[in-house]
């Protein structure tokens, strides 16, 4: 891949304590970046992870922010055992080839892929932010601020209101929350949040189109 | 001590003064903490000046100083500060960022790795980026 120059970019949005051990297990020949403060959301206007943005050569978006192969596959998990049932794994598996081969397409033939969107409909899929969205960042990035100086009740009441902000967001919502045993953020109030969406999604489909 | 943080910037600021919801600083903290310029046109940077608010110019200046707080907000921006107002965020304006993604250049940014080695997107300019997030929790 590297050869038809493309290049990885993982950003954590995360603390580096946390993504450690991730990154080092991966030992990934492209850059790994940490960001503790969800900044490249707020540029973005990114809501959750995974979410990649495909940049051509020029620095151009020639895919927005959009889940990146992950689907709500999860949400049919047995809460118990943490299994899926054999269905759901096979369209789980699906739905990530599918990704991860239309990245493919697109570091093999570039703008010619029909992978890669022309401007106007790069355009018409962006998602903007609204005020509330740009104030949930400010007090994010406050709430960020205010832990790393041990100011925890502050911390959490700006985190708090940056949600409250900002509902769409799981980023911001997960950073803050407490955290399991295998560091997710996935207890109870996780749950009612994922069983709150109804028919929304928790990861909106890619919409990849069909290249054959 | 003021510390005031703007997209990527961190600035300690011992001479700023904070008043409730009112920040002021001089010609020299505004630069250093925001890189806009403050002139007698208004508030700029680059090609673009926000002119101060006339009705109001006792609010926003103030024997060499200028209340960015309220200048902030006058221009759409969120601005936020600790309950002590010592710690202030000079946020991004839902309009400022949707401005920039509607021009489809991919917002710069610069992060560290786990080694505090600075990695700008700039410098991946030439080949195909795959930008992708990711996190432990």
């Amino acid at each position: 891949m590297k050869d038809h120059g493309f290049l990885v970019v993982a950003v954590a949005l995360d603390q580096p304590e946390t993504a450690r051990p991730w990154i080092e297990a991966a030992a990934a020949a492209y850059p790994c970046l940490i960001d503790r403060v969800h900044h490249l959301a707020d540029l973005y206007n990114m809501v959750n992870v995974p979410q990649a943005v495909w940049i051509d050569e020029e620095g151009r978006i020639v895919r927005p922010p959009e889940t990146a192969g992950s689907m709500d596959a999860f949400r049919a998990m047995d809460r118990k055992t943490f299994t899926l049932p054999d269905e759901v794994m096979a369209e789980r598996n699906r739905v990530k080839t599918q990704y991860f081969d239309a990245v493919r397409d697109w570091v093999l033939h570039g703008s010619r892929s029909v992978h890669a969107m022309n401007a106007t409909r790069a355009a018409e899929k962006l998602k903007l932010p609204d005020p509330s969205i740009a104030e949930a960042h400010a007090r994010f990035h406050l709430g960020r601020y205010l832990l790393r100086e041990g100011r925890e009740a502050e911390a959490q009441f700006q985190m708090a209101e940056a949600s409250r902000l900002h509902p769409d967001s799981w980023a911001m919502w997960r950073q803050a929350a407490a955290k399991d045993t295998r560091g997710l953020a996935s207890g109870p109030e996780f749950w009612r949040r994922v069983d709150a969406l109804g028919s929304r999604y928790y990861y909106p489909p890619a919409e990849i189109d069909d290249a054959t | 001590m003021i510390t005031i943080l703007h997209e990527q910037r961190e600035t300690r600021l011992p001479d700023a003064i904070a008043d409730g919801d009112e920040l002021w600083l001089d010609h020299v903290a505004i630069e250093q903490a925001t890189g806009w310029s403050w002139k007698p046109e208004g508030l700029c940077h680059g090609d673009v000046c926000i002119p101060l608010p006339r009705a109001q110019a006792g609010q926003v200046t103030r024997g060499g100083r200028l209340n960015i707080a309220a200048m902030w907000r006058h221009s759409g921006q969120p601005v936020v500060h600790d309950t002590a107002s010592s710690v202030w965020v000079l946020g991004s304006g839902a309009t400022q960022r949707s401005a920039a993604l509607a021009t489809l250049q991919a917002p710069e940014f610069t992060l560290p790795d786990l080694d505090g080695h600075l990695h700008s997107l700039s410098s991946y300019r030439g080949r195909k980026v795959f930008l992708a997030t990711w996190a432990s929790w």
